[in-house]
């Protein structure tokens, strides 16, 4: 018996004895029968909207889209890390097609005929050919999604009869298809949607901001902005097989200690953003099911501006890859709770593959002799500047990284960057030193490389690196992924990787988890690469 | 009345004006990018510029502030990103939860505080005088996050008496039919028992927090307002006359003794309704505490904007209720005004 348990119970019996009265249950006996049949979730913030092609919509957003509206194709599931059901890269399966044709220019999809939208209607080509168009026309993220699998232009989706619908290829590119899979092309009633589209907003984003106007596994009925969203189970869905849930209620709830106690007293069935000290607490005390799984694609790393001094010196980056407290951040910020990016032994090849562990190590002796090197053997001063809206993580890793630091000499000052404020400070591109994660849905090495480290220099290449070299190893691997030359793109990956560890820009510290606390009589968890839970799956007995 | 009623209605124009102006600028002088933050986290430079054009945050500030202001006339106050609600209709949904909370609160610190602050002044020095030091010093000493989650821990964790802290009802639990937006007046309204139940049982624990909170100020201005009413003349004369001591105290003083009180009251209540965004986060609460602090850390303008000005008129109308009852407590008020 912990503490916990004790102190519960003396102080139940207590309170029992005290006032000669039974605890009330939370939920009352009418309620009971509803209960077992809806899965109640807890989680920190809610959508801003209910359609994923809207302006500015969030994370949790994509969330509704995703278990509401179905998509043409959609992901195998495979056995991943830790026994936990993972979605397959390499493996799709029809979602509204019932047959996929690949060809070298083209890609064709039958539909299902007995797919309906939510009000009853059939789905059709047009409504395919309507939402793709959508999806690459309305802008912003959805459309830049898109792009990164070549999906440009409406020209490119034709409607060929009322139930096969084609997608041209504007170039060859290996994430085309993976693309159709993610959540950005999803398939929208573009009946309802037009008939509630005012005529400043032809695409009817007002309508499906508030409503859900899929064909998917679930509608959600009730939406109350950062209280709560109801979710009522599609049972005329035919996109697979019918979800067990019939009901789902998801509740925002920010305090994190509030979200513990709703799932330690097992009145929430499952939440999926506590601190990482709680979850590895919890999973220590196993009266909940605590499933962690790495970010796919995904890595927390210390930025360096290469452009500026005096990190444009390759030997002073070395020196900090070297005196970064790798093992320190693992057991004291993430409390083992994420894959460790450093100390791969000195022998091991470089594998076609991301995100891999560098050869990077504390090693003070090395970090002070490659400072000298560089002509700087009394260090620096700089700033160090993290995101406020993660803090958790960030604030315990910077202090440890400026306390680390000062060892070697580089007297490192710690910058706080408001959430809202943090993408505007990384694309202005002038921090010295930052931490910062990065994770792409689309699990390829080269979408990776290309975003973070090519020379066209997006947002997310953070450090500014540009090198020829570089770019031409990723384009290489673009172009032989493309045209199915395995050796050379593996070749190439291998190339990228061993470039980016050499000049380290970014020094990777670790891989973080996705933590998903439920009950234990709570089933089907999926790991998803949009990293949120798929209500089609989850069981509750 | 009514004149004057008027005339302060007629001073209160230019500070309406002045916080339009303030919180328009204020939002603008902000650091941080709305654009930025609503094109989401895989955006390009392209993506952040489009959203920027379509929130209309290219234009100059004197364009979005003539649009601003064009828009506030026809009683629209835009659109907040964090929720994708209008603004009216947030502040509308979450102004009576804070409400509710707020006078709940209140009206369990007056029960404590007046008592408490009365007895600590009439029994100066005794014991109660000291434990009304102590809990009002302990109240404003404790953070209310603090409170509410120790609260939490105990009624709910630990006890199980509580229910879960999710906001206003429980999760299977509907809201009563909205008349004033108040769950507690709309189910009375509804005849409906087990819902005011529920709606008490949740309200107890926030409540209980706010009251804690807002003791101090109250126990103490009482008591300092008792102490000076009591050492009067014309409470001396009361006790020589033989009047008893419950009309001396009650009748007398704490009538007299009432202005400041009042006066603190409308100051804690505004204050407590825009302050207690922590025990909102605390509990779960869908009120304007919290709203406006989520749209703050987004540079979201417009519920700001919204919340600075709701509050304002809110202010506004609270010292205009006070300066009014003020004659009502004390009709000398009226006279020399």
């Amino acid at each position: 018996m912990d503490r916990r348990d004790f102190l519960k119970k003396a102080g139940a019996t207590a309170a029992a004895s005290a006032t000669g009265v039974a605890a009330p249950a939370v939920f009352t006996s009418a309620s009971a029968q509803s209960r077992a049949e809806t899965l109640l979730i807890v989680s920190e913030s809610g959508p801003n909207n209910l359609d994923i092609h809207g302006v500015g919509t969030n994370v949790p957003g994509y969330e509704v889209s995703w278990n509401c509206y179905d998509r043409l194709i959609s992901h195998e599931m495979k056995t991943g890390p830790n026994g936990v059901a993972y979605y397959d890269r390499d493996k799709f399966k029809p979602e509204l097609a019932e047959d996929m044709n690949v060809g070298k220019d083209s890609a064709t999809f039958k539909l299902r005929r007995d797919a309906k939208f939510h009000d009853g209607t059939p789905v059709t080509a047009q409504d395919v050919k309507w939402s793709l168009d959508r999806a690459v026309s309305v802008g912003g993220f959805p459309t830049f999604q898109k792009k990164a699998g070549s999906l440009e232009k409406p020209e490119q989706f034709v409607v060929v009869d009322d139930h096969t619908v084609r997608v041209d290829f504007i170039r060859p590119d290996r994430l085309t298809i993976p693309d159709l899979a993610v959540i950005v092309p999803c398939i929208v009633n573009s009946g309802l949607v037009k008939k509630n589209a005012g005529p400043n907003d032809p695409w009817g984003l007002e309508y499906t901001k508030q409503n859900t106007a899929g064909s998917g596994a679930y509608r959600c009925t009730k939406w109350t902005p950062g209280t709560e969203v109801v979710l009522e189970r599609n049972n005329d869905w035919k996109g697979g097989a019918q979800p067990k849930i019939p009901r789902i209620i998801w509740r925002m709830v920010p305090s994190a200690g509030n979200r513990r106690a709703l799932l330690e007293r097992g009145d929430a069935d499952i939440s999926y953003d506590l601190p990482s000290k709680d979850f590895a607490e919890l999973k220590s005390s196993s009266r909940l099911n605590i499933v962690s799984t790495p970010y796919s694609n995904g890595i927390q790393y210390i930025g360096m501006n290469v452009k500026k001094p005096p990190f444009d010196n390759p030997k002073v980056r070395q020196a900090v890859a070297h005196a970064l407290p790798y093992q320190k951040i693992m057991d004291a910020v993430q409390f083992g709770l994420s894959e460790p990016m450093f100390g791969a032994p000195a022998g091991a090849a470089t594998k076609a593959e991301w995100p891999q562990p560098h050869k990077y190590n504390t090693d003070l002796a090395k970090a002070r002799a490659l400072l000298a090197e560089a002509g700087m053997p009394n260090g620096f001063e700089t700033t160090i500047s993290f995101d406020l809206g993660f803090a958790g993580v960030n604030e315990p890793l910077c202090v440890l990284v400026q306390e680390s630091l000062a060892l070697i000499g580089i007297k490192a000052t710690i910058n706080k960057v408001p959430g809202a404020n943090w993408r505007t400070e990384l694309n202005k591109k002038e921090m010295p030193l930052f931490t910062n994660v990065f994770s792409g849905w689309l699990d390829y090495p080269e979408y990776f490389y290309f975003w973070c480290y090519d020379g066209q220099n997006s947002v997310f290449n953070t450090m500014s690196y540009q090198n020829p070299e570089m770019d031409r190893l990723i384009a290489a691997a673009r172009t032989s992924a493309a045209a199915g030359e395995m050796a050379t793109y593996e070749q190439s990956v291998r190339g990228f990787v061993d470039l980016a560890y050499a000049d380290v820009p970014r020094i990777p510290l670790f891989q973080p988890y996705v933590n998903v606390a439920m009950q234990k009589n709570v089933g089907g968890y999926q790991y998803w690469f949009h990293r949120r839970l798929d209500y089609r799956a989850l069981t509750k007995a | 009345m009514l004149k004057v009623f008027l005339g302060r209605l007629m001073t209160t124009i230019p500070a309406l004006i002045g916080v339009v102006a303030v919180s328009f600028l204020l939002t603008r002088v902000l650091p941080g990018d709305t654009a930025a933050y609503f094109a989401g986290p895989a955006a390009t430079p392209q993506a952040v510029e489009e959203v920027r054009k379509s929130l209309g945050l290219d234009r100059p500030l004197p364009e979005q502030f003539s649009r601003y202001v064009a828009d506030l006339s026809r009683g629209n106050l835009g659109n907040s990103l964090t929720t994708g609600q209008p603004v009216l209709e947030d502040l509308k949904s979450r102004l009576p939860a804070s409400a509710e909370l707020t006078l709940f609160g209140l009206v369990l610190s007056l029960l404590v505080a007046i008592p408490l602050g009365i007895t600590a002044a009439v029994k100066q020095g005794s014991f109660i005088d000291h434990a009304c030091r102590a809990v009002a010093t302990a109240g404003v000493s404790l953070p209310v996050f603090f409170t509410g989650l120790l609260l939490v821990y105990v009624f709910y964790f630990i006890l199980q008496i509580s229910p879960a802290p999710l906001g206003r009802l429980d999760v299977f639990a509907s809201a009563p039919p909205t008349v004033t937006g108040f769950y507690l007046v709309d189910s009375l309204i509804a005849r409906d028992m087990q819902t005011f139940k529920a709606t008490l049982a949740q309200l107890l624990l926030p409540g209980i927090t706010l009251a804690i909170f807002s003791l101090a100020p109250i126990a103490r201005i009482t008591r300092a307002s008792m102490l000076a009413v009591l050492s009067m003349e014309f409470i001396r004369t009361a006790r020589a006359s033989g009047l008893g001591k419950r009309t001396i105290i009650m009748t007398y003083a704490f009538r007299n003794a009432m202005l400041p009180v009042v006066t603190t009251l409308g100051m804690v209540f505004s204050f407590l309704l825009g302050a207690n965004v922590l025990v909102e986060k605390v509990f779960a609460w869908p009120g304007v505490g919290s709203y406006a602090v989520e749209a703050l850390i987004a540079s979201d303008f417009a519920p700001v904007q919204g919340f600075v000005l709701a509050m304002a008129i809110l202010y506004i109308v609270l010292n205009l209720i006070i300066d009014l009852s003020y004659r009502l407590i004390d009709p000398r008020m009226g006279a020399t005004s």
